[in-house]
């Protein structure tokens, strides 16, 4: 099967408008007649099965918290992009767009990132009018602030809570059509397959958490909202329950995954404490407006930080990115603070930790500004780790945060798939190589609110609203498959916990899959993958039943599609023999340490096809090309 | 540190069930109180037993899935979530009783799971405002005091755990309400439907079977974001103005 990105013809400011309206139109007393599923209810999902129901298709909406209002889109701190150039700095459509692009390491597809960036100031408007209380000034226009890899001020946010204040906003939206009887929410279910019936996706079978029942759903198109994967590597500043099991399932029905290796490190984190550990926690970005990161120059320095002298402090990403300085993006954050700490140069107990210091800024502008703007965050630190950051700095490490792979979409967010469309974080589209910070809430509201509603509707316009019955025998087989993999997961009864496998493997993955990869040590990796799976379907304890609600079976259902997810990643990030925004090749670097991308091999998404269990999956090539920017060594210094 | 845990066990909705104690002895004052739960129930798993059921997500502090009543308090000795409560909060030897939220409202599904869609019936009810996609003016033709701005925030800060709930002795879920009924008071564009939004919100939290609000204050007390008891001063100012000059008649 060859990849159809479906970009429109035409300058690439025009694309879009073009293609509304070129798109066919679902005539509004027919848009009752087609059923829409939404797998999730973050930012993404909750927008768009609000959106939908607006216009009149009947939505069916999935989430396996106790509520909506629980994704976890909630927890994202500092901001959402948007060009709208209120600060009269030089911000537009365009310079979001190649700020974008060029964040990503030119690994993103031009067209959907105009896209984004174009839509991006509707958001804004859409979110204000929902009553979200974003940051004003006293003037009562709206207040920005500047963020990692971009040099003007487009940042909207609600002090450190924007991710909850955009949730809310769609939550709301979605609470609405629910009362309306256009969306029917199921909580508290577990998408486990989709449904493909004549090559197009026509439902899904979820499982009730609380009953253990399993239910099918049918649709005329079926959309994953479903976050990303980075609890692969246990330890990730996702939520407990994130997980990969709706997009996996997609990619083994026929959705190809894209570009699995390109996960991103976030900066600024804070330490692990111990074994028991069972989340890393963001720092929002927004600190590095104002925090200083430093480590001593000295290795192995044990002094208390306010002992140790100006001059004998390494402001390192200072030095060596003047232009940029501590806002540099987040993967070359990620990789400098792993490279003092292997020089010895870390701080704390673990001496996998750097400071960031808010000394001068508290010097400079008063600790009441400085907790005006970061209070929460602060107050977070200090519950977490004990230690007063007014008075002593942060200690901070990287951890795994986002991942910008993902399904494969074209243009209108469609896998390959019929009828199955992924939107946010669950697809690969956007963001390349490397994700700007204030870019991820910009994408899931993107998605949802203003190009899903469009392009769902051109694919339901061509396709009869016939509705196929869930006793359709397709939908019995996949229960069967459903019910045949919770079987034999009860039936094991082995003696090792869900807990220590999902470690074990987060573990190798870190270590070998993580900030820095390396060809002897991702085959090394995916060798011990294979053997934990195995062991995994030999030696796994889970007690209790199916028809309860069942703590360990859930997180089993999970932790054996990551096994699966893992060694793809691993897969990927053997085959891109380059280094390019968080994918980091130890083989491929410049003579300064920095990322040695490679176009002329390398300027491709890699979406990987489903070929049964335990073959080598196939490798089909998107190749990216750019005729609106020139491809340059990205550079910050 | 040892610590000895009493847990509220309760294997489904129609069980009785009841306080089982167990005791923990490898506890770091480091790790959360949900990171205890964790170690306590690998080793309930390796014994062959059911691990303890109870609701988390992003142990962040803001997802409002977790709630667990520590020693009588929701969320326990400090005004915070669970899963941002320390073991350094407690004492070697201590014994801490673990029971779910109690209210009529938010009935029991397993262990320390309990049932809060009532609070996404009340906000189905009115809790938004009333604007499809697509349809607004530019952002910044809506200019807004910064003061309400903040004051909007502070309400809209509500994670939705149910912990004013659990700590009312009337089981009343006022602060919850409030806190959306005046942000949404609060900023111009929530205005046009602000009477129709609180009577409807508050008829649902009526029939949701949450109790009466007399003025103890222990919900401001335990809400692990700090919401002000001051929305509910605001919401019963929006209910009685709705009331006295409603153009919104229930059907």
């Amino acid at each position: 099967m060859k990849l159809d990105s479906k970009i429109p013809d035409g300058q690439l400011a025009e694309k879009w408008g073009k293609h509304k309206f070129n798109v066919k139109l679902v005539n509004p007393a027919n848009k009752r007649k087609y059923d829409i599923i939404v797998v999730g209810t973050g930012l993404a999902g909750a927008s768009a099965a609000a959106s939908l129901a607006e216009l009149g298709y009947n939505v069916k909406a999935f989430c396996f918290q106790d509520s909506p209002r629980r994704a976890h889109s909630i927890a994202a701190q500092g901001g959402i992009n948007a060009a709208k150039n209120y600060q009269n700095d030089g911000d537009s459509v365009h310079r979001l767009f190649y700020d974008t692009i060029k964040g990503g390491d030119f690994r993103a597809r031009e067209s959907n990132v105009y896209r984004l960036a174009e839509v991006s100031t509707s958001i804004i408007d859409q979110c204000v009018a929902q009553g979200v209380p974003f940051a004003r000034e006293y003037g009562g226009l709206l207040s920005n602030r500047s963020f990692g890899g971009s040099q003007v001020s487009r940042t909207f946010y609600a002090r450190g809570q924007t991710g909850q204040q955009l949730l809310l906003g769609a939550y709301s939206a979605l609470s609405r059509q629910i009362a309306a009887g256009k969306v029917e929410m199921f909580t508290r279910s577990e998408m486990l397959d989709v449904v493909i019936i004549d090559g197009k996706a026509r439902g899904i079978v979820t499982r009730n958490l609380v009953t253990g029942k399993i239910e099918s759903h049918s649709a005329h198109a079926v959309l994953l909202c479903t976050g990303g994967y980075g609890n692969v590597f246990f330890l990730s500043t996702n939520a407990m329950g994130s997980n990969v099991t709706a997009a996996w399932r997609a990619h083994k029905r026929g959705a190809f995954f894209a570009n699995p290796c390109f996960t991103q490190i976030h900066p600024t984190c804070i330490p692990v404490s111990g074994d028991h550990q069972s989340k890393l926690t963001l720092m929002s970005e927004s600190l590095r407006n104002d925090g200083r990161v430093w480590v001593p120059k000295a290795k192995g320095d044990k002094r208390k930080p306010q002992d140790i002298p100006e001059e004998e402090r390494d402001y390192f990403l200072e030095r060596k990115y003047p232009a940029f300085g501590n806002l540099v993006p987040r993967d070359i954050a990620s990789r400098n603070a792993k490279q003092v700490c292997d020089e010895g140069r870390g701080v704390g107990t673990s001496g996998l930790a750097v400071y960031l210091d808010f000394a001068d800024a508290i010097k400079r502008d008063s600790q009441k500004v400085v907790e005006a703007k970061y209070g929460n965050l602060f107050d977070m630190y200090q519950q977490i780790t004990g230690e007063n950051p007014y008075q002593m700095p942060m200690r901070i490490y990287p951890a795994v945060h986002y991942t910008m792979g993902g399904l494969w979409v074209d243009y209108n967010l469609m896998t390959t798939v019929p009828g199955l469309y992924a939107l946010g974080e669950a697809n690969f589209s956007d963001h390349g190589a490397n994700r700007l910070g204030a870019s991820a809430l910009m994408q899931g509201l993107a998605d949802g609110y203003f190009v899903a509603p469009y392009t769902v509707g051109d694919y339901l316009a061509a396709m009869p609203a016939t509705k196929i019955p869930t006793d359709h025998a397709e939908f019995k087989k996949a229960e069967e498959n459903v019910k045949g993999i919770i079987s034999k997961l009860l039936s094991i009864n082995g003696t090792k916990t869900v807990d220590h496998f999902h470690k074990e493997m987060g573990k190798i993955m870190w270590d070998y899959c993580g900030m820095s990869r390396d060809a002897k040590g991702l085959t090394f990796a995916k060798k011990r993958m294979q053997e934990i799976r195995e062991e995994f379907w030999k030696n796994v304890k889970i007690v209790g039943v199916n028809e309860e609600l069942n703590i360990t079976l859930e997180k089993a259902l999970r932790v054996a599609d990551f096994l699966e997810l893992g060694e793809l990643m691993i897969d990927d990030a053997m085959s891109r023999e380059e280094s390019c925004g968080g994918h980091f090749r130890e083989e491929y670097q410049t003579p300064e340490g920095e990322a040695d991308r490679n176009d002329d091999k390398f300027a491709y998404v890699a979406a990987w096809e489903y070929t049964g269990d335990n073959k080598p999956e196939n490798l089909h090539k998107e190749e990216l090309v750019f005729e609106n920017v020139k491809l340059s060594k990205r550079s910050y210094k | 540190m040892k610590i000895t845990l009493k847990v509220w066990r309760q294997k489904n909705a129609q069980d009785k069930g009841g306080l089982v104690t167990y005791k923990i002895d490898h506890v770091s004052p480091d790790m959360s109180f949900l990171e205890m739960f964790d170690v306590l129930n690998e080793d309930l798993l390796l014994k062959g037993e059911e691990p303890i059921a109870f609701d988390h997500d992003c142990r962040e502090g803001i997802c409002g899935s977790c709630n667990m009543v520590i020693n009588g308090k929701p969320h326990g000795p400090l005004q915070t979530t669970t899963c941002q409560l320390h073991m350094r909060s407690f004492k070697d030897g201590d014994t801490i009783v673990v029971e779910p939220w109690r209210a009529k409202a938010f009935p029991v599904i397993k262990d320390l799971v309990v049932n809060r869609t009532a609070f996404d019936r009340i906000i189905q009810a009115g809790g938004y405002i009333s604007v499809n996609t697509g349809v607004t003016v530019d952002a910044n033709e809506i200019p807004i005091p910064k003061d309400i701005a903040d004051n909007a925030f502070d309400a809209a800060t509500c994670i939705g755990c149910g912990a004013c709930v659990a700590a009312c002795k009337n089981a009343s879920a006022m602060l919850f309400v409030s806190a959306k009924v005046s942000q949404l008071a609060m900023l111009p564009q929530g205005k046009a439907e602000s009477k129709r939004r609180v009577e409807k919100m508050v008829a649902t939290m009526d029939a949701e079977g949450f109790g009466a609000c007399t003025n103890t204050g222990a919900c401001e007390a335990e809400c692990p974001k700090q919401i002000s008891i001051t929305n509910i001063a605001m919401l019963n100012r929006e209910y009685l103005s709705s009331k006295l000059t409603s153009d919104y008649v229930e059907s």
